[in-house]
């Protein structure tokens, strides 16, 4: 199946632009795009050097080893991985369902990782764009730029930051490679005086979450000719919901929707998810495709994450966060809102939400308890899921009676957002690249539409001097006629 | 109590050369635990440099990241380190010179004197161990570390990053 300018129909007579990698994306991204002499576009495509030795590296190791090695992955999410496995763990071990404390820690580390991972996405990677535009200078299009231009919303997006840090330490163990999640349960309570700690702050957060949202509504609404419309393309939408339908991060039953809000498929226990799911492989993508299969790989590719979420549930549990859903569904008009931007306003939303949940358990005995661990009837395969900061996460495990791991599939978050990616940049190459002489911020148009779905390339490596930006313009013979460089 | 000095080491341990900085801390760990040291220097060790680290460096008198380079000669560089507004960012993770930045724009006022320590990697596979070059990089920068935090002093850092073959970037 091909796509509207997925594929050109002459493709070497035509100019190559590439994107690579695109900066404020995890890992290896890369976009190119053909352009004829009149810089007509005529294929645009999102790469993602996705690494897929994950299932090597997870093969052959001891099952309880799993939720701590699964961190190391991502050095974005790592506590997603962590939590998945652990879910996919507790099936293997029999822990159908987990004590009051066990559940309340976990989800207590996993709001504590939505709080920090979308604090850091709104503050650090899409306000530069939000705050200055896409065409702004680059040397101030990041968070220096918006610490010196806005220093109090720099300074709150650190603390936000640190506060999820914190959450995430003292119910994992340590700030990174924490082990609190274990098959069967979590290995760690807290104590008075940790809970103490964060009872301190979590107001002032929530106070700043509820900002956030405003500050987003704000920028949305006062220029709604951009943000209803950038990038914008119809689809499925796909996520975990929880009880009654409620937004739900940590668990729940598979729900999808039709680009019209039109339920799909509800109650789905994500241990099938393989007959409602396929991934496609295509020859010019190291990333799968996944698609729904009911509908097919034309139909039935979906969005995940905080668009899709909040639009997908029924309600949201916490009060500050229900009445900003409510705003947000009074504004799409009752029919789903598509705009990639939106994305932005649901992912704040969502960490407005993770706040008010976050002080709802703090204050909630059972996080001090003792009853840890449960344990059932051995399995020999498991399914975890939860929603992760950036979509839907899937860990699917196969062990052996030596309690050794046989078979891993993980779908990660950024490769359920792939096809959705794909449009959007193909998109607002239309829209704004068509015709024109590409500039660097042109070029950034492309990169706001995939920064909307915060990617994360899997690849916690980092070195110094890695991962430039570097765009060139190649004409026919493969010449490079111009070339843009942020290193 | 805050310690003078902290250290920032870097990396994903199950990448290959990207553990350089996390098996660089593990050694220090314990060389500071021998030498009754662990309460003048404190260890943070993640996957990469964030907003957050910023807040890390307050009350310090000098601050080091320790993490692997590609394009770094060998066996490392070590070099001072300043503010940097104007930086390209590469996505999810700041430079060390961005973390000084945001704390001279959240905290008002000049970071601690901060040295970067880049060990040249080499390979960066998912699963891989460190390859044989890095190891060597490793002995070569405890050797250094050793002449850094025995007695840490900022006449004594500028000097050796003064000094031929390690102040390159």
């Amino acid at each position: 199946m091909t796509y509207q300018l997925e594929t050109a129909a002459n493709p070497e007579k035509l100019r190559r632009v590439a994107i690579d990698p695109v900066s404020r994306v995890e890992g290896h991204g890369k976009v190119t795009i053909l352009l004829d002499d009149q810089n007509k576009v005529h294929q645009v495509r999102l790469h993602i050097v996705e690494f897929r030795g994950f299932e090597k590296f997870i093969q052959g190791r001891p099952y309880w080893e799993v939720p701590v090695m699964v961190q190391r992955l991502c050095g974005i999410c790592p506590v997603s991985h962590h939590l998945a496995a652990s879910k996919a763990m507790d099936v293997i071990v029999g822990a159908k369902k987990l004590t009051p404390a066990a559940e309340k820690l976990r989800r207590l580390m996993h709001y504590g990782q939505m709080l920090q991972s979308h604090a850091l996405h709104f503050f650090h990677l899409c306000s530069p764009d939000l705050l200055f535009g896409f065409d702004s200078d680059v040397t101030q299009r990041n968070i220096v730029g918006v610490a010196m231009a806005h220093p109090e919303t720099a300074k709150r997006g650190v603390l936000l930051r640190k506060f999820g840090q914190e959450i995430i330490r003292v119910t994992a163990g340590k700030r990174v490679h924490g082990t609190g999640s274990v098959p069967g349960g979590v290995n760690k309570s807290l104590t008075i005086a940790e809970r103490d700690l964060l009872l301190k702050d979590v107001y002032t957060m929530v106070a700043w979450a509820r900002d956030a949202v405003h500050l987003i509504q704000k920028v949305h609404t006062q220029d709604p000719g951009l943000y209803n419309s950038f990038g914008i393309f119809r689809s499925n939408f796909m996520s975990i919901v929880g009880h009654n339908g409620d937004l739900d991060f940590y668990h729940g039953t598979l729900r999808a929707r039709d680009d019209n809000g039109k339920i799909i498929f509800d109650g789905v226990d994500y241990q099938q998810y393989d007959k409602y799911i396929e991934e496609e492989v295509k020859p010019w993508s190291y990333m799968k495709f996944p698609y729904l299969r009911s509908l097919g790989k034309e139909h039935g590719w979906y969005k995940v994450g905080p668009l899709a979420r909040v639009q997908n549930c029924n309600q949201i549990s916490t009060p500050f966060a229900e009445h900003e859903r409510r705003e947000f569904v009074d504004y799409a008009g009752g029919s789903p809102m598509h705009a990639p931007l939106a994305y932005h306003w649901t992912r704040m939303i969502e960490m407005l939400h993770a706040a008010e949940q976050i002080k709802e358990l703090l204050h909630d005995d059972d996080l001090l308890s003792d009853d840890l661990m449960v344990q059932g009837e051995r399995a020999m395969e498991g399914v975890g899921v939860i929603e992760a900061p950036r979509g839907t996460l899937f860990h699917h495990y196969r062990v052996d009676e030596n309690d050794l791991v046989t078979m891993a599939n993980l779908i990660v978050s950024t490769t359920n957002n792939n096809q959705a990616m794909n449009e959007a940049v193909r998109h607002v190459a239309r829209r704004y690249l068509h015709g024109r002489e590409v500039t660097e911020g042109l070029l950034n148009h492309i990169e706001v539409a995939i920064r909307a779905f915060d990617p994360c390339l899997s690849c916690a490596t980092h070195a110094l001097g890695k991962m430039p930006l570097e765009v060139e313009l190649v004409d026919v013979e493969g010449t490079q006629i111009h070339a843009l460089s942020r290193a | 109590m805050t310690a003078p000095v902290v250290i920032f080491a870097v990396g994903n341990p199950s990448r290959g050369d990207d553990a350089l900085g996390p098996e660089l801390c593990g050694r220090l760990e314990k060389w500071l635990e021998n030498r009754g040291l662990a309460g003048q220097v404190e260890l943070v060790e993640d996957f990469q440099l964030q907003i957050e680290h910023a807040l890390d460096l307050a009350g310090r008198q000098l601050a080091l990241f320790i993490d692997a380079g590609t394009g770094t000669p060998a066996p490392y560089s070590f070099r001072r380190i300043a503010p940097a507004s104007g930086m390209a960012h590469t996505t999810h993770a700041l430079p060390p010179e961005a973390v000084l930045q945001v704390y001279v724009q959240t905290e008002s006022q000049p970071p601690p004197p901060a040295y970067t320590l880049c060990l040249r990697g080499e390979s960066f596979e998912l699963g891989a161990g460190l390859s044989a070059a890095a190891e060597a990089n490793l002995d070569k920068a405890c050797e250094l570390l050793g002449r850094l935090l025995a007695a840490p002093r900022l006449a004594d850092w500028e000097a050796i990053a003064s000094a031929a073959g390690c102040g390159q970037t």
